[in-house]
Order: structure tokens, then C-alpha cells, then sequence
């Protein structure tokens, strides 16, 4: 088992490299000038050339890679146009932010998805799974904004329960868990809770039905187990592939979560790449992307390894 | 007298769905404790529903059952959830056809049949695997407690089996059916398998149902032969009556296949003819499109069992019953 994590994790380094790459040409790549946002248009050509040095954009390209490279791996990944702070800690506040509103979105899905299609896969072609299957359909192909903003109009507009924007009360962008925070938790999470309930829904119910047919479970009947018995050794071979998907949706929603956190404001990294995309701030750009694919590299890693730990077939070596 | 302990009368079974299957069509069985009986016949002839109905494991919705099978004194038929629960593996129990499909691929070897124990003796868990690890030694697996914590895919094909057997034998059941328990595996495992369980069935007492299409595995592993064909027995008798003088036209085609060959690994298919399409429920004898005695009198009406000797009857109209 840990030779196969070390391997894991060799494996990953050309993947982040690559990843880096990608990152650093993507900015340079995209047209126009990133100072021409923050200086006045009549500045002197010599304090132009002087932000550009002090920016380091004056160098050749591959300088500037081994350079933001050099950095990247201190963590440090330079200033904020726009702001002048650090990027990194603008994109740590973030990352806490997005990381909580998917994790939560993810668990309330993956409960759904899992009580859905089980149920469904129980009760094939029943009344029931009819409904977990269309729920599930809705659930993977309603457009999340919209959703997003139905769940505002009825619960924070007709009814004034909810909050519908922001991540606490007033400005504050610290969490604490508290109901004054949670508040503002629930509707973004609902929002973003719809796409891994459909998937996990379909998953599992696919997993359960397999299962089901296969001869092991007249086996189980035959030596006289309930059908609570059994249940556990469905859930027990469902487990790793269910476990899986939800990882994966994990992965998608830390990365894929610009709409939904615009429509609520709320303080994430999809929200601050969509300003770091509208101020033109180059750093925090690539900060911002640099570390959702990272995360996505991580996620798919922990789900690899979490998966092999669990599934005695997959072999370990 | 003493009743005995598997009694089958008129079993009948229907598949309904997609397409209609008379399955069985008046099956009787009785076996009395200790004894052993092979029922042979050719794919489809309804062996393995015959055995999955004694454990009620056949699709609830689809399938349509009559007659009556009690085992032990009980009422198979009509248990309730929770008596059916309790009977299965305790009272009978089963040894499926491929272990590498029978056995949950996620659980060790060790806490499936652990399990078992647990749900029917109520026993501790340390109990239990230590009864696991006993059932392992008299089946034969070696370094029995290394094997326990051993998942399915880990071991070969015959020591799978094996390990079937110890589970299906862990609550000592009274009857135990056998489903062509030695086809998935080599010439030389099968018979290694096939010896261990007549010794095991001999030296626990149990009765057991053993489903084969091979003549010399029947032979072997049988007190008592049953020949099914469409969904009934056509003959049934003990071992050397049925070998040494086969009364029902199936049976004799059956041994004249095999007699030539080697005994052991010859299939059933040899007879010329296609198995009876078994869409509506047959009203007279299902093997006369086959048959080379047959008689327009064959297909009016189902031919009765006649007894052709001392326990042993066929059910074949041009058969001489045997003098009273
Ligand atoms: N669950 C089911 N639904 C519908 N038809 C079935 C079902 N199980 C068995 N049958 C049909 O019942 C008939 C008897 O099947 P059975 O499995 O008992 O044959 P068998 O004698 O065991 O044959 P084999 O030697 O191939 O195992 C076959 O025609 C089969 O297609
Ligand atoms: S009853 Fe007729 S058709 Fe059937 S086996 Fe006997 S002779 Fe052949
Ligand atoms: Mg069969």
C-alpha cells in the first residue's frame, strides 16, 4: 500500500507540471496588455517600462516560467494587480470558502443521491424509482444559475427567510459556525447540492441493480440471510464506486463553481476568478486557475487512493 | 411408516414475463435422511428450478408454483418471510455451480461463512470463525487460517469450491442440494471435489440432491438416480438398477451415448432431437418427438409412472411393468 502511494505520487508530478504550463501560458497567451488596466492611459513611457520590470515581463518567456515557477513552489504567487495584497492569501480566504460550500453541497447530494437510488435500485420500474429517476434527470440537467435564482425569488424575495447573497452578515468574509453564517450556506449549497444528487441518484441506482442480479445474492438468500443481511453486503459493494462519483463531484464543483458563486456573491475562488477575469489582474488569474487544477489533480488522486484502499479486487501494487 | 425427509408432490412451475415456461410439470421427490440423490438430464430440462424451488430462491413476481414440498415436516410453501429465513442454510442448504459468481467478491472468506454461523446460532463472533476455520479443515484447504482472510478472486478455482462447501456445511443442514458443483472446474479437481463431498454427506449424515449432466459424476456420488426430461422425472430407481437395465427410451439413449466413451465427461447432448419447447404445459409424453417407440397413444395423455422394479419406475407407456 505504500509503494503504491509512492507511485501515486510520482505519477502526479509531471500532471502539476504540465498543469503549470498550461497556467503560465494561458495569461501570456491571452491578448492585450495586462498594465494597460491599472496605469492611466497618458502615463510616461518610463514608468510603464519600470512597472513592467518591477512585474518582471520584461524578461524572455522561459525566465519568466523558471521565475513564477521558483515562486509558485514557496508560495508565493506574487501581487494583486487590482489590490496590491498577496495573491496568496486572497486565494486562501477563497479556497476556505469554496472548499466549505462544496464539501456541504457534496455530502447533501451524495445523502440524496445515496437514499434516491437506492430506493430506485430496490425498487426497479416501481412508481418510485419513475420519480428518482426524473428527479435525477431534472437534477444533472436544470441550469444551476437559474436555479440559483428561482431559490432566491421564493425563499429570500416571496419569503424573507434566507439570505441570498454573501458568505455572513455585513461584509464579513470570515466563517464561523454559527446561525447567523449558516444562514447564508444553505441556499448556494442547495444550488450546488443538485448536480452530484443526480449523478450519485443515477450512479447507485445503477450500482444497487447490478448488484441485485447478480448470483451472490441468491447465495446470500440461500444461507438464509435477511433481506437486511443483505443490504449490508449491497451497500458494501456499492461502496467504493458510490464513493468515487462523490469524489469526482467533489473535484467538479471546487472547480466548476463561477455561476453559483457570482449569482450568490459568494467569496470563493469562482467568484474571484470571475473578478480577477473583469479587472484584467493577470496573477491573480493565473493564481486562481493554478489552484483549482491543482485541486482537481489532488482530488483525483485522494479518490484513487481511497478507492484501491477499499476494493480488495483493485490490485495494490 | 416414518415419512421421509425431502417429500415433493406435483411440483409445478411457471415463468410468466417476456415468454411463458412450464419449467416443471409434476415433479415428486423423496429422499429419506442420508440418502443421496442424483437427478440427471440434458440443459433445460428444469434441474436447477427443481432445487431453487426447495429454497423458494425463484423470482416471486414471475413465477407461478403448485404442489407441495415440505422438508423436515415443514410446509416450504407456505412459510412466512422469517421461518423461510430461518430454514434456509440451516435445514437445507446449497452449493451453487460457479463459486467464483456465489461468493460476495468484498467480504473475506472467513466472515461469509462466520456470518452464516452468527445468523443461525446466535453465536459470538470469535465462535463463529473458529467454526469457520473447523469447516475449512474438513474441507481440506490448506493453511486453513491464512485462507480465512482470503477474498474470493485470491483463490483458485478449487479451492473456491471448497470453500463453498464449508460455508454451506458450516450449520450442519439436514439437506444439502448440490448444482453442479464440479462443471466450472478440471477433470482432477471435480473428482477430488466429488469424493470430498460423498465422504463429507456420509460422515454428517446429510441427505443431499446432486444435479449433474454427466452420467459418471451421478454414478459416483448417488444412492438413488433421477432422470428428468421437460420438466418431469421419467425415471427414477437406485443406481445399478437404472445403469444396468434403463427402462424409459431417454434413459436408454442416454447410456448408449456414454457406454462407449469414457463414463466420466460425457455430456447429454447426443441424443438426435431438440430439447421440448416448454411454452405451453405438456399433455402428453415430452420426449415423443424423439422417440423411436413412440405411438399416436403417447401424445394423448401424460404416461404414468409404472413400476418396472423393486423402487424403480419410468414413466413411458410401452414400458412392462414389472410383475406385483
Ligand atoms: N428465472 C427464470 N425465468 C424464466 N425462465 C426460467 C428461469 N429460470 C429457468 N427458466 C427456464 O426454465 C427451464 C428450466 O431451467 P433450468 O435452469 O432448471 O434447467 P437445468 O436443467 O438446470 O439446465 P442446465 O443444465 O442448463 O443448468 C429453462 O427453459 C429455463 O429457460
Ligand atoms: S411414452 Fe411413448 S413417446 Fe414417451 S418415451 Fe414411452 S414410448 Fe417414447
Ligand atoms: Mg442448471
Amino acid at each position: 500500500m505504500l509503494i503504491y502511494l509512492i507511485r501515486r505520487l510520482i505519477f502526479v508530478l509531471p500532471i502539476a507540471l504540465a498543469v503549470g504550463v498550461v497556467c503560465f501560458s494561458l495569461v501570456h497567451i491571452a491578448p492585450g496588455d495586462p498594465l494597460v488596466s491599472i496605469l492611466p492611459p497618458d502615463a510616461p513611457q518610463t514608468l510603464v517600462e519600470q512597472m513592467r520590470k518591477s512585474y518582471g515581463f520584461d524578461q524572455p518567456m522561459p525566465v519568466q516560467f523558471g521565475i513564477w515557477l521558483g515562486k509558485v513552489v514557496t508560495g508565493d504567487l506574487g501581487t494583486s494587480i487590482a489590490t496590491s495584497r498577496p495573491v496568496a492569501g486572497e486565494i486562501g480566504k477563497a479556497v476556505g470558502n469554496t472548499l466549505l460550500l462544496a464539501m456541504v453541497a457534496t455530502l447533501i447530494g451524495f445523502f440524496f443521491g445515496c437514499l434516491f437510488g437506492f430506493v430506485a435500485g430496490y425498487f426497479r420500474d416501481s412508481v418510485i424509482d419513475r420519480i428518482a429517476v426524473t428527479v435525477s434527470i431534472l437534477g444533472v440537467s436544470v441550469p444551476h444559475y437559474w436555479l440559483g435564482m428561482v431559490l432566491v425569488i421564493c425563499f429570500s424575495v416571496l419569503l424573507p427567510w434566507l439570505p441570498a447573497t454573501g458568505a455572513g452578515p455585513g461584509s464579513s468574509a470570515d466563517w464561523r459556525w454559527d446561525w447567523e453564517h449558516m444562514r447564508h450556506l444553505i441556499l448556494p449549497a442547495i444550488t450546488m447540492s443538485v448536480i452530484p444528487m443526480g449523478i450519485i441518484t443515477r450512479t447507485v441506482r445503477a450500482l444497487v441493480g447490478d448488484i441485485l442480479s447478480q448470483e451472490f445474492v441468491d447465495a446470500l438468500r440461500a444461507k438464509g440471510l435477511t433481506d437486511g443481511g443483505i443490504f449490508r453486503h449491497v451497500v458494501k459493494n456499492a461502496a467504493p464506486t458510490a464513493l468515487a462519483v462523490m469524489g469526482l463531484q467533489l473535484g467538479y464543483l471546487l472547480g466548476g463553481s463561477i455561476l453559483i458563486e457570482t449569482v450568490f456573491s459568494w467569496p470563493g475562488t469562482g467568484f474571484l476568478l470571475n473578478s480577477a477575469i473583469f479587472q484584467r489582474d493577470l496573477p491573480l488569474l493565473q493564481g486562481t486557475i493554478l489552484v483549482l487544477a491543482m485541486f482537481f489533480v489532488a482530488v483525483n488522486l485522494v479518490v484513487d487512493v481511497v478507492q484501491t484502499a477499499l476494493d480488495p479486487r483493485i490490485k495494490r501494487g | 411408516m416414518n415419512s421421509p425427509l425431502v417429500d415433493i408432490r406435483d411440483l409445478r412451475v411457471k415463468f410468466s414475463g417476456q415468454r411463458t415456461v412450464h419449467a416443471l410439470n409434476g415433479v415428486d421427490i423423496a429422499l429419506s435422511p442420508g440418502e443421496s440423490l442424483g437427478i440427471l438430464g440434458e440443459s433445460g430440462s428444469g434441474k436447477s428450478v427443481t432445487l431453487k424451488a426447495m429454497l423458494r430462491l425463484l423470482p416471486p413476481r414471475r413465477t407461478t408454483v403448485a404442489g407441495s414440498i415440505a422438508v423436515d415436516g415443514q410446509d416450504v410453501l407456505a412459510m412466512n418471510a422469517d421461518t423461510l429465513a430461518d430454514y434456509r442454510g440451516k435445514t437445507v442448504s446449497m452449493i451453487f455451480q460457479e463459486p467464483a459468481l456465489a461468493l460476495d467478491p468484498v467480504y473475506t472468506l472467513g466472515h461469509q461463512i462466520a456470518e452464516s454461523v452468527i445468523r443461525h446460532e446466535g453465536c459470538d463472533r470469535a465462535t463463529a470463525r473458529q467454526r469457520a476455520l473447523d469447516m475449512f479443515e474438513r474441507v481440506r484447504i490448506p493453511s486453513p487460517a491464512r485462507r480465512l482472510d482470503a477474498y474470493p478472486h485470491e483463490m483458485s478455482g478449487g479451492m473456491r469450491q471448497r470453500a463453498m462447501i464449508a460455508l454451506a456445511l458450516a450449520c450442519r443442514p439436514k439437506v444439502l442440494l448440490a448444482d453442479e458443483p464440479t462443471t466450472a472446474l478440471d477433470a482432477t479437481v471435480q473428482i477430488q471435489i466429488l469424493l470430498l463431498l460423498r465422504e463429507l454427506q456420509r460422515e454428517m449424515g446429510m441427505a443431499m440432491i446432486f444435479v449433474t449432466h454427466d452420467m459418471g459424476v451421478a454414478v459416483e456420488v448417488s444412492d438413488r438416480i433421477a432422470v428428468m426430461y421437460g420438466g418431469r422425472i421419467v425415471e427414477s430407481g437406485g443406481v445399478a438398477d437404472v445403469i444396468k437395465s434403463p427402462s424409459h427410451p431417454y434413459t436408454r439413449g442416454l447410456l448408449a451415448s456414454t457406454v462407449h466413451g469414457a463414463m466420466r465427461g460425457t455430456r447429454l447432448e447426443a441424443i438426435a432431437g431438440a430439447p421440448p419447447s416448454l411454452a405451453t404445459a405438456p399433455t402428453g409424453c415430452s420426449f415423443a418427438p424423439r422417440c423411436r417407440l413412440a405411438t399416436p397413444a403417447c401424445e394423448g395423455a401424460v404416461p404414468p409412472m409404472v413400476g418396472v422394479g423393486p423402487a424403480h419406475v419410468a414413466r413411458c407407456i410401452a414400458v412392462a411393468p414389472a410383475a406385483a
